[in-house]
């Protein structure tokens, strides 16, 4: 079934629902205005909704009604019981067509004109003759409210499936059912307009009829249960789900959180005791919570295509607008993300579409001469992969112009002409998403305005996502964009300041640079505003404590610079400690709260703790608006440098699949130890390195690879090791394979964490190693070990 | 007329009451997390069984003078408004008492607009008066402003 339809019959169950009760109230009152009102409006949704639909009968039916309840309300007509009589009547005809088109897809023929010409004859004022206006009977198609309601419903369709086809409607059987269980009601049950021309009578009917059910009960809950298990419920599809209100769901959300949080505590107090009955038990509680955590997770997620519903008709009015013809082509409407990024992401890709349909296909006529076929096709698709969400925007238009984007880089001062001659075309196309730069010659009313996708790209990455494109002239392109399923749980670094925890998305954090008396990198002043220097750079700085208005914490030599990112944005945010790497479930503050725009939300931390969590981007508005222009292009600089030079790389095997590749800057030594050295427990690693520990990290971010090799004798293992402000860590890779110069150019990819996305080096393809991800996770480590430091290990500058 | 509970309580000395339907816990309000640049009424954040509770101090709320040194641990009792948790901090919890709603007086006149706008009436008891409050306007945010 369309589903279109679909949706609509969900609705209009809803409202006729209501409609009945209203209508009761109404006839019980009928001068009470604000009923009337109601019930008229839910008509006139109903008409309007058919109308759009193409639902002939239904909108005669819903719009004679209407009229009549227009002149109730208008006070032109008296309102008295055989009006109401009749306006039940309408309701229920529309049920009735609600049912049919429900079993089939399709309004069931009939005529309406009985009912019609009666409720067009009350409007104007004359005598009708009721009686004569037949009550049909109709099955109730509640939305079922609970799940007992919703068996009960599937399994009336069951039983009426099971009948030979123009014996007996499922409408008559149901109206014997009903009749058996409460026969006045029922007082003359009526066949349905076409279908069925002798209905059986109610008195001697219900028995058979419901023993009949009765019988068919088993076999159909049986049916039932297959359904439910995911086999094809076509035309059911209004029980199938069932609405459930958000604050229940976020009433589940909590309760799961609460319990995570327990077993958290429960496994903790196992960890530290040799008994071990509890050990099994608990390990099992463990998994079911994280199973029972997901599955709460999966009640938050709707299907992109609901994101996607006003596109069809954009791009129809685009294709008559712009005088092309355009075909829609959506794949993967049913990928489910959180309906919080949903939400984010509705507008980015409407303005994609808008500019595909509008800039990227060429009009009819000049795709004909090109031998192109004439109609052009923007492709939607949507699918999963790893925890993200991949949304492809593709048309078959021209392409890019790279030889015009070039020039306008160069003319935007972008880049520099040298630095341009040396990208190749996909980083040239990566410029699109520059602030500002927009190619478009003419400025058409649909787009072109300047908003482009620079906005986009910020929006995108405000979530935690990524976009990129392809783009091949005369082909066309394609947008690639990765967003995280779901802003509940994001992974955050928990920082110290001001003698206050904080929890800062992860997301945002670029960098981490140690400063103080001992660390290479010092914070300097100018005027009073606290800036660093960085790679030649000057970073401006925020200070957390001071900004929070807490108390100054005491120099101390342990203060992190975290360099954070927001949108074009880069700024230092000064902490006293990093201390820790944690999952965490965002809550959202209390209302009483909300002024205090610094914080995005809240959490409980494994040890119950609550810690706030930032918001890097009110952060930086709070601390006033530094030198954003200067940040912007400072980063553009950087974008284009990374772009355009010939890098030397490592590469290396680790963790087997597609062999990686890691900046050779980034890598300090590379070392081959004795696996045996290596210190593994307690899902850690660690090794002596000169004269103190460090920790060692896998790729897999397990360790049994590492166990695997320390029994065989004398294995030696290679290490990349990388130094950051004030600590060492270690990678433990498989095997070094070479290290080679080429230009870097990384295509997006929603793999895992860790990697930054796939580069071709030296005719190989490779992963790139996300060397930030695994500096953070080597600094927590640190932390870590420096918090619970029972013994003394100085971890200082390797 | 309608009898209901009521939650009497103590604050800076003062016997207030709540709505006992409305009152869903009593605690005490422990591993405060306080929220920098927030309004000075806000005491902090906690966990409360794996739900976020905001703290809001009574005394404030009311303008009245800060705890001594030494008094008694403080209570909380946990309240609902719009849907987020809240935890009212008050010093001491009383009895529950039956009272007949219809018996409140409106409050007087000469009290300062800050008490007036969330009382819900002025109770005479044998000993001492009953202000009874209203958690929903004590906890509003607007009404929080415009205090």
């Amino acid at each position: 079934m369309d589903d279109l339809i679909a949706e609509f019959l969900t609705e209009t169950a809803e409202s006729l629902e209501v409609v009945d009760s209203e209508l009761v109230k109404f006839e019980a009152n009928p001068n009470e205005r604000k009923t009337l009102d109601n019930i008229f409006r839910l008509v006139h949704t109903v008409k309007g909704t058919c109308g759009f639909l193409g639902l002939g009968r239904l909108e005669a039916v819903a719009h004679a009604g209407e009229t009549l309840l227009g002149r109730f309300r208008d006070g032109k007509l008296e309102v008295n019981a055989d009006a109401v009589t009749l306006v039940l009547h309408s309701i229920d005809r529309i049920k009735m067509i609600l049912a049919g088109l429900e079993t089939t897809g399709l309004e069931p023929d009939g005529d309406d004109h009985d009912l019609i010409s009666q409720l067009e004859a009350m409007a104007e004022g004359r005598e009708v003759a009721i009686d004569t206006v037949q009550a049909v009977s109709v099955p109730d198609r509640p939305i079922a409210s609970d799940v007992a309601e919703a068996a009960l419903v599937e399994v009336k369709a069951e039983v009426a499936r099971t009948l030979r086809p123009g014996e007996v409607s499922e409408e008559e059987l149901e109206a014997a059912f009903l009749a058996a269980e409460a026969p006045d009601w029922m007082s003359e049950p009526e066949p349905a307009p076409a279908p069925v021309a002798e209905a059986p009578k109610p008195a001697p009917a219900p028995t058979p009829v419901v023993e009949t059910v009765a019988s068919d009960l088993s076999s159909s809950l049986s049916a039932l249960s297959a359904i439910a298990g995911g086999e094809d419920g076509a035309g059911i599809a209004t029980t199938q789900s069932i609405r459930v209100s958000v604050d229940v769901l976020e009433g589940l959300m909590t309760l799961v959180s609460e319990m995570v949080l327990t077993r958290n505590q429960l496994l903790q107090i196992s960890r530290n005791r040799e008994d071990s009955a509890f050990a099994t038990p608990l390990q099992r509680l463990s998994t079911l919570t994280g199973e029972l955590q997901d599955s709460v997770m999966k009640t938050r997620m709707q299907p992109i295509g609901a994101a996607w519903k006003k596109l069809p008709r954009l791009v129809r009015d685009l294709s008559h607008e712009l005088g092309k013809k355009i075909d829609l082509v959506m794949e993967g409407e049913g990928t489910e993300l959180d309906r919080q990024v949903l939400e984010l992401i509705r507008d980015p890709l409407t303005h994609m579409v808008r500019n595909s349909a509008d800039h990227g296909l060429e009009p009819t006529q000049e795709r004909i001469d090109l031998g192109k076929p004439a109609n052009g096709t923007v492709r939607l698709s949507a699918f999963h992969e790893g925890g993200y969400i991949v949304i492809r925007i593709s048309d078959n238009g021209r392409g890019l112009n790279t030889a015009r984007i070039r020039e306008k880089i160069v003319e935007k001062a972008l880049a520099t002409r040298a630095e341009v001659d040396g990208m190749n075309d996909q980083q040239i196309h990566r410029f699109i998403f520059a602030p500002g730069f927009s190619t478009a010659a003419k400025v058409t009313n649909l787009s072109g305005r300047g908003v482009g996708m620079d906005v986009v790209r910020t929006n995108i990455e405000q979530i935690g996502g990524q976009i990129d494109l392809n783009s091949i002239q005369g082909q066309g392109t394609t947008f690639t964009i990765k967003i995280p399923l779901t802003l509940a749980i994001v992974s955050a670094l928990i920082v110290g300041a001001g003698g206050q925890k904080f929890a800062v998305p992860q997301t945002a954090v670029m960098e981490l640079v140690r400063t103080g008396h001992n660390a290479e990198h010092k914070i300097e002043k100018i005027e009073q505003s606290l800036v660093l220097r960085l790679r030649n750079k000057l970073l401006p700085l925020v200070q957390l404590g001071p900004t929070l208005q807490l108390e100054a914490a005491t120099q101390e030599d342990a203060t992190f610079v975290m360099v954070i990112q927001v949108g074009e944005r880069r700024y230092g945010l000064v902490v006293n400690d990093v201390l820790d790497t944690e999952e965490i479930v965002v809550k959202p503050l209390a209302s009483i709260l909300r002024d205090v725009d610094v914080f995005s939300g809240a959490t409980i931390l494994g040890d119950g703790s609550v810690v706030l969590i930032l918001d890097p981007n009110a952060m930086s508005e709070r601390a006033g608006n530094m030198l954003e222009e200067k940040a912007a292009e400072e980063s553009e600089e950087v974008h284009a440098d990374v772009q355009g030079q010939r890098v030397a790389m490592l590469l290396f095997k680790a963790g087997g699949g597609t062999p990686k590749a890691v900046e050779l800057e980034h890598i300090t030594r590379l070392e081959h130890i004795e696996s045996s050295q290596i210190e593994i427990m307690e899902g850690r690693a660690a090794l002596q390195y000169r004269g103190k520990l460090m920790p060692i990290l896998t790729v897999s971010g397990h360790y049994h690879d590492l166990l695997e090799a320390q029994a065989q004798e004398g294995h030696i293992q290679p290490l990349l090791v990388f130094t950051g402000e004030g600590y060492a860590m270690g990678l433990a890779v498989d095997e070094i394979v070479d290290v080679v110069e080429d230009r870097l150019s990384i295509e997006l990819s929603a793999d895992r964490p860790g990697v930054r996305g796939t580069a071709v080096v030296s005719g190989r393809a490779c992963e790139i190693l996300d060397v930030d991800h695994y500096q953070l996770r080597g600094l927590a480590e640190h932390a870590r070990r420096q918090n619970h430091a029972t013994h003394d290990v100085a971890v200082e500058a390797a | 007329m309608s009898i209901r509970d009521y939650v009497t309580l103590r604050v800076g000395g003062q016997l207030f009451g709540v709505d006992a339907a409305r009152v869903h816990d009593v605690f005490h309000p422990r591993g405060l997390t306080p929220v920098p640049l927030s309004r000075s009424e806000i005491a902090g954040v906690l966990n409360l069984r794996g739900r976020i509770v905001t703290a809001v101090c009574a005394r404030r709320r009311l303008g009245l003078a800060p705890r001594e040194e030494g008094a008694p641990e403080p209570l909380a009792i946990g309240l609902e408004v719009h849907g987020d948790s809240y935890g009212l901090v008050i010093d001491s919890v009383d009895e529950v008492l039956k009272l007949d709603d219809e018996k409140f007086h409106s409050p007087p006149g000469n009290l300062p607009p800050r008490w007036a706008e969330i009382i819900v009436g002025v109770c005479q008891l044998e000993k001492e008066l009953l202000i009874v409050l209203d958690p929903h306007t004590l906890l509003d945010a607007a009404h929080l402003k415009a205090a």
